[in-house]
């Protein structure tokens, strides 16, 4: 709102709408996802070496294997999770217009779950070798 | 939206430079950001020239002396002049601080000052500080109790008491909150650094009991989370003093009382 239209008082203003009485599951979830992410990473890391040079076939075997797909899962989730929080800090921090403000928090969650969902179906798809 | 430029208005424009003292030999050079609300022009930067043989050695001395013996429209705030009242906090050298505290020999010349940054400018050096007052105002800085207030004094150990170093010093001069991008962008729904100190002052309080009902004022996305622990707000307090470590502090209050 323009300056010389808002004759709140500068009480009025700072009090707002209230407090939303939430962020903090955001924020405790944010480090919770960072710190399995420091595991998952390194483990995710070990499985693309252990696949370097191997066939294509090979590949498949080692990522559909059990714990690997797990591990790939997790990896996945958190990583999603983790990247959907993250963005939605950075778009409350930049972005003030309403319009744009909620159409980029939908499509955040929209791009997370397509991008989460996808991942994890190829991972199940080579598990489960369908 | 994010404004990466400033308004037309508001560019800062090359301003006059002003006459030396002729008899001086000790000068030292100051560019000085200037805004008259009355006059219908953009701010400028003016330059003076202080002689230091007949000025004390702090910035607060330099412009006293530009007032007294260039330039009386030069427009700041100040009272105490020892880094207790907080009013003349200003950005110098690029670094918001104290103008009494700060001695010229410290910084670069010629010597940069500007309004504290990101607030409205009422004249010159002077910002508009009327958000900065309400939100601390929100916190509700005073003692809370529901228990019936005792003969004589509410007690407290040495213990409970020094849990408030570090907080009560605070003067509320703006400096870290103003030098805080997270505030720069959202200071109309973020309480800011120092607000949240003075808030973590409270809450720490072991006299106060008020603490859930201080955390559940906090607790929003916005008044507490858009802090991003980006340590402006240690780096310019010129009081020494850590607000990101006291706003760590209320959420991890926040954490705790949830999980």
């Amino acid at each position: 709102m323009k300056a010389q239209n808002d004759m709140r008082t500068p009480a009025r203003r700072v009090r707002g709408l209230g407090p939303a009485h939430s962020g903090t599951t955001d924020f405790w979830h944010q480090r919770l996802t960072g710190f399995a992410g420091i595991f998952l990473s390194i483990a995710l890391i070990v499985i693309v070496i252990s696949m370097l040079g191997r066939s294509h076939a090979a590949a498949v075997q080692i990522l559909g294997s059990p714990i690997v797909a797990v591990i790939m899962l997790l990896f996945i989730l958190t990583s999603v999770y983790h990247m959907w929080i993250g963005m939605q800090e950075i778009i409350l921090d930049y972005v003030h217009d309403d319009k744009y403000k909620f159409l980029s928090l939908m499509l955040n969650t929209f791009f997370c779950v397509a991008v989460g969902l996808a991942s994890a179906f190829a991972i199940l798809k080579l598990s489960f070798g369908v | 939206m994010v404004e990466i430029t400033l308004p037309k208005n508001s560019k800062v424009e090359e301003g006059k430079t002003w006459p030396r003292t002729s008899h001086a030999t000790h000068l030292t050079e100051f560019k000085i950001y200037r805004w008259n609300p009355d006059a219908n022009e953009n701010p400028h930067v003016d330059t003076y020239y202080v002689d230091r043989d007949n000025c004390g050695p702090m910035i607060l001395d330099a412009l006293i002396w530009i007032k007294n013996n260039v330039d009386p429209t030069l427009t700041f705030r100040r009272s105490c002049r020892e880094g207790v009242c907080g009013s003349c906090a200003m950005n110098i050298d690029g670094t918001n601080t104290l103008a009494c505290t700060k001695a010229m020999d410290e910084v670069k010349t010629p010597i940069k000052i500007y309004p504290l940054p990101h607030q409205p400018v009422v004249k010159d050096l002077v910002p508009d500080l009327k958000n900065f007052y309400a939100q601390y105002a929100s916190i509700e800085p005073w003692l809370h109790t529901v228990t019936p207030a005792p003969e004589k004094e509410w007690r407290q150990s040495h213990e409970e008491r020094a849990k408030l170093d570090g907080m009560y010093e605070c003067i509320l001069c703006a400096c870290c909150s103003t030098s805080c991008p997270s505030y720069w962008w959202n200071s109309d729904r973020y309480l800011g650094p120092a607000a949240l100190l003075q808030a973590n002052r409270w809450v720490q309080d072991s006299r106060d009991e008020a603490t859930g009902d201080r955390l559940d004022n906090l607790e929003d996305p916005f008044r507490i989370y858009r802090c991003h622990t980006i340590l402006n707000c240690s780096k310019a307090c010129p009081k020494g003093l850590n607000p990101a470590k006291e706003i760590a502090t209320l959420k991890k209050a926040l954490v705790d009382r949830q999980v």
